[in-house]
């Protein structure tokens, strides 16, 4: 029953990692592509 | 007799336990991804004009998440099929690793935010291509003519055709005749590929009630249409030297694996009884593989390097 516990635990806490990671690399992915799809505009600043 | 192997059902798990992290990426059928990622790409490359590098890796993400949650949806309506069939009952959902409800929730969320970001950082005539391409997985294939009728791979290998147009609309925010063609060659392939599997796993689809050709109309006139589709193939590979966008390395590629794959449609063709049958249907499917990758990496290097097109002694015929 504990073994049963400690699995579940372990895999919820794998699928948690990895959930963590795709949004992390998500953030970055949207970072850079938001930078390209600006072009050299974002270097130029407001006015 | 011969008797019938039946891989063993891994026993079931506890389904309160939750999937692993790998039953989920299972559900996306990794090696279809890498497929439809590979093609795509071949797509997108060969299209005219260029495209930032970072845009391209974000759009074939794009696509490939697309590709993983059209194998979750598929999985999620099929896990009754699946169950029965040797090759297909240690999916995640058979094995009740994953609940069909988390299967059908992976795969939706998936494919939503795969059109909408590749309509986002690409164009939405990609991302419509895509909704597309994953509606007819889904819907067309998968719920419909899967169970319908023999020709289920036929028609629904329109959806396994299409990252190539895809690859092509991102790039380009359109579709041309070039970008058809790639789809033709894929659309042409499926046939002769799926049903030289069938013909070794047609037990296996018939105790699913599958109806593959094999099942319904035998193996000789499986293996009749084989040879015809890989009659169709062979030429159609050609057609892209024909219109100039594939050059004189593509056109030597696809001389010789055309012929190829005529001889071992042919061998399969002839080869009708016993063991020697499996092996020239297991050697046609074996190499339909190698033929499509070989086929699209020489498009792929051609246009990479950019030594593709445009000189061809077949390209001013047209």
């Amino acid at each position: 029953m504990q073994d049963a516990e400690t699995e579940r635990k372990r895999r919820q806490r794998k699928r948690s990692v990895a959930i963590a990671w795709i949004l992390a690399v998500l953030v970055v992915l949207f970072f850079i592509v938001t930078i390209v799809r600006l072009g050299g505009n974002v270097l130029n600043g407001p006015g | 007799m011969s008797e019938v192997t039946v891989q063993a059902i891994p026993e079931k798990l506890d389904v309160a336990l939750g999937g692993d992290v790998a039953d989920y990426v299972a559900l996306l059928k990794p090696r279809v991804m890498f497929l439809v990622v590979f093609t795509a790409l071949v797509g997108l490359v060969a299209a005219p004009g260029t495209m930032h590098p970072v845009l391209a890796i974000a759009a074939l993400i794009c696509i490939a998440v697309g590709a993983g949650a059209s194998g979750a949806l598929n999985m999620w309506y099929d896990a009754d099929i699946d169950a029965r069939m040797a090759r297909t009952a240690a999916r995640p959902v058979p094995q009740g690793a994953v609940t069909p409800q988390e299967a059908l929730t992976f795969g939706s969320v998936l494919a939503g935010f795969s059109v909408i970001c590749l309509g986002l950082m690409a164009n939405w005539v990609a991302a419509g291509l895509l909704a597309f391409t994953i509606a007819f997985y889904v819907f067309v294939y998968t719920m419909w003519l899967k169970r319908a009728t023999p020709q289920n791979i036929v028609i629904g290998g329109a959806a396994g055709a299409l990252p190539p147009m895809i690859g092509w609309a991102a790039a380009t925010g359109t579709v041309s005749l070039e970008s058809f063609v790639l789809f033709l060659i894929i659309f042409m392939w499926t046939p002769p590929h799926f049903w030289a599997l069938a013909l070794i796993r047609a037990r296996d689809y018939e105790r699913a009630g599958v109806p593959m050709l094999p099942v319904t109309h035998g193996a000789d006139e499986t293996r009749r249409q084989i040879l015809i589709y890989s009659l169709i193939l062979a030429p159609l590979g050609m057609v892209p030297s024909v219109m100039g966008f594939g050059g004189m390395l593509y056109t030597v590629v696809a001389s010789i694996l055309g012929a190829f794959f005529v001889v071992f449609a042919v061998d399969c063709y002839r080869t009708r009884e016993g063991e020697a049958a499996d092996r020239a249907a297991k050697h046609l499917f074996a190499y339909s593989v190698l033929y499509l990758f070989v086929l699209f990496a020489a498009l792929l290097v051609e246009q990479g390097f950019g030594i593709g097109g445009g000189g061809l002694p077949l390209s001013w015929a047209l």
